[in-house]
């Protein structure tokens, strides 16, 4: 009998990569720091027209994009004069289960089916398992969805138990799991036993899948307002969602627009720890994930993350729970319009952006999410209290991750702050050069690398000699 | 109690015992044991607290202990937070 202990299947996790994705991922990879990565999305074999066909096939796509005229004006309001850029909202919350991660579903849905697997599997406490689970229903697909979704008193996060119902009001069998990185050796045990097809948020399937939010984002632009989007603003956790995104609107030429990265600030919580878990009012879109994801990408589920958010990065915004929470409930009065929390963590970023920016340009908001019980921001800042974290309104620049959540006293107190992009890119380069020294990089490595954090070649070379 | 065959139940395993789990764990999550809760049909009449076997909404086979009878979900909006309810209010 197979050994099925913690240390036996993870050391089995490459042959299991391979047999649940149908990707041999050492055929791209040149050295242990690089990889020829646009060949591998490109093998995925869709082309941008495929994957939106394939997407309209299961109610993805083509969802409306809002301008916030109100809620515009409330930032003109407390702008210098002549500043004040336009917030529009792609509204992902009309895809079926309610968010973008449809679209980075889909893809892998219809591969697996297209392949002759029974069923698919993912791995996963956020409104991926939703689209993961509702993709599945329509092909006609065996569903698993795993989820970290209780502390060791048994306590649920309100916004993951909603997951859950989610997951399983689409047909799936859902496993919820107590605190612990040890997921993914479910994973890797659940694969091995099921032959399932592995929908792992970061293969190259997930990723092109989100292409088309880019694509669509640059055509609307363009045809109401004649000008490609000044910033599109996108909520970052594992970077799925910045890279299908920016990938999407380099296809459509729009080479000008800056993107940006925004996550709530949750500095100080660990991550893995039975404790903390509960005193975190964001499931996902947050610095736990952003930060670690950005400066090392390769740290899933997968040999090799086609999710790679510095290669498209341009700025990187943190807001406070609080400034998020005030947002959310400003655009529900403002433009009658109540959504999730992770959409509108980028929203907030986009209030301080736009603040900053000319009346006739353009901020884009790049999704929504559904929301409701469990997910909604009056649960989340009532389950904080239950747990201990003092709530009140002032400056949100008391915020304490785990502490205290400031809801700003006006909108003139949502200004976010910039992280420092070479410090993360330095920090990328870091950590390659602690898999591989830095010394041993050849012109191909530098040559990716430099590519992984947007800069150029001499860049890289002068960053890796500070590093020394 | 007993629970009749075919009920849609919970059920609760021990998955990884603390000494089981990943290295470098925080603390606090190293001396808890890793813990799965299933939801599944009833294959056998048993009574709560019982080692049972469920199958799921796609048809597998779990086995574990019989924790809850037709478990619902009960998460809600949770108390009134009444700090939000002024936000975006023509005040003053």
């Amino acid at each position: 009998m197979r050994d099925t202990s913690y240390a036996a299947v993870l050391s089995r996790k490459n042959e299991v990569m391979k047999a649940s994705l149908g990707i041999d991922y050492d055929t791209y990879v040149s050295s242990p720091v690089a990889f020829d990565y646009e060949r591998m999305m490109a093998e995925t074999g869709y082309s941008l027209d495929d994957i939106a066909r394939i997407q309209a096939e299961t109610k993805v796509g083509n969802t409306p994009l809002y301008e916030l005229t109100r809620l515009t004006e409330a930032v003109r309001s407390t702008a210098a004069p002549g500043k004040g850029a336009r917030i529009l909202v792609k509204d992902e919350a009309a895809n079926a289960s309610g968010s973008f991660k449809a679209r980075r579903a889909s893809i892998s849905a219809y591969e697996a089916k297209k392949r002759g697997y029974e069923g698919v599997i993912a791995a996963t406490s956020g409104n991926y398992g939703a689209g993961v689970a509702s993709q599945a229903a329509m092909r006609d697909l065996k569903c698993i969805i795993l989820q970290e979704v209780f502390d060791s008193r048994g306590v649920g996060q309100p916004e993951i138990v909603e997951k859950s119902r989610a997951c399983e009001a689409y047909g799936a069998e859902v496993q919820r799991l107590s605190v612990g990185p040890e997921l993914f050796f479910i994973l890797l045990k659940t694969l091995e036993e099921t032959g399932f097809f592995n929908a792992s948020l970061y293969t190259p399937f997930g990723i092109r899948g989100v292409e088309t939010l880019g694509v669509e984002i640059a055509r609307q632009v363009r045809e109401r307002y004649r000008r490609d989007p000044d910033a599109v603003v996108v909520t970052h956790a594992g970077g799925g969602n910045l890279t299908g995104t920016a990938r999407g609107l380099l296809a459509e030429g729009c080479t000008g627009t800056r993107v940006v990265a925004c996550s709530v600030d949750l500095a100080g919580l660990h991550m893995a720890s039975d404790r903390d878990f509960n005193r975190k009012s964001f499931t996902t879109g947050h610095t736990g994930f952003g930060v670690p994801f950005a400066t090392w990408p390769d740290r899933v589920d997968v040999p090799r993350n086609a999710a790679r958010s510095l290669r498209y990065m341009d700025e990187y915004q943190l807001v406070s729970q609080g400034e998020v929470f005030y947002v959310t409930e400003l655009m529900t009065k403002l433009e009658g319009l109540e959504r999730g929390p992770a959409g509108n963590t980028s929203l907030t970023a986009a209030v301080t952006l736009a603040r900053q920016m000319e009346r006739d340009q353009v901020v884009v908001v790049q999704e929504t999410e559904y929301t409701g019980a469990g997910k909604h921001h009056n649960r989340q800042l009532s389950f904080a209290r239950e747990n201990g974290i003092e709530v009140r309104v002032g400056d949100p620049a008391e915020n304490v991750p785990g502490k205290t959540i400031v809801l700003p006293a006006s909108l003139e107190m949502v200004r976010g702050r910039v992280q420092d992009m070479d410090k993360l890119r330095r920090s990328y380069l870091k950590n390659a050069a602690k898999l591989y020294p830095a010394e041993k990089w050849s012109d191909a490595d530098v040559a990716f690398l430099a590519a992984d954090v947007k800069k150029d070649a001499a860049w890289v070379r002068r960053a890796a000699e500070d590093l020394a | 109690m007993n629970v009749a065959k075919g009920t849609w139940v919970e059920i609760e395993s021990v998955v990884l015992k603390p000494e089981e789990r990943a290295p470098g764990l925080p603390e606090d999550t190293a001396k808890t044991p890793y813990v799965l809760r299933l939801s599944g049909f009833l294959t056998e009449e048993a009574e709560i607290g019982q080692e049972v076997a469920v199958k799921s909404l796609i048809g597998r086979t779990h086995r574990g202990v019989l924790r809850a009878v037709n478990p619902s979900y009960d998460h809600s909006f949770g108390a009134t937070v009444p700090e939000l309810l002024h936000i975006g209010l023509r005040e003053g």
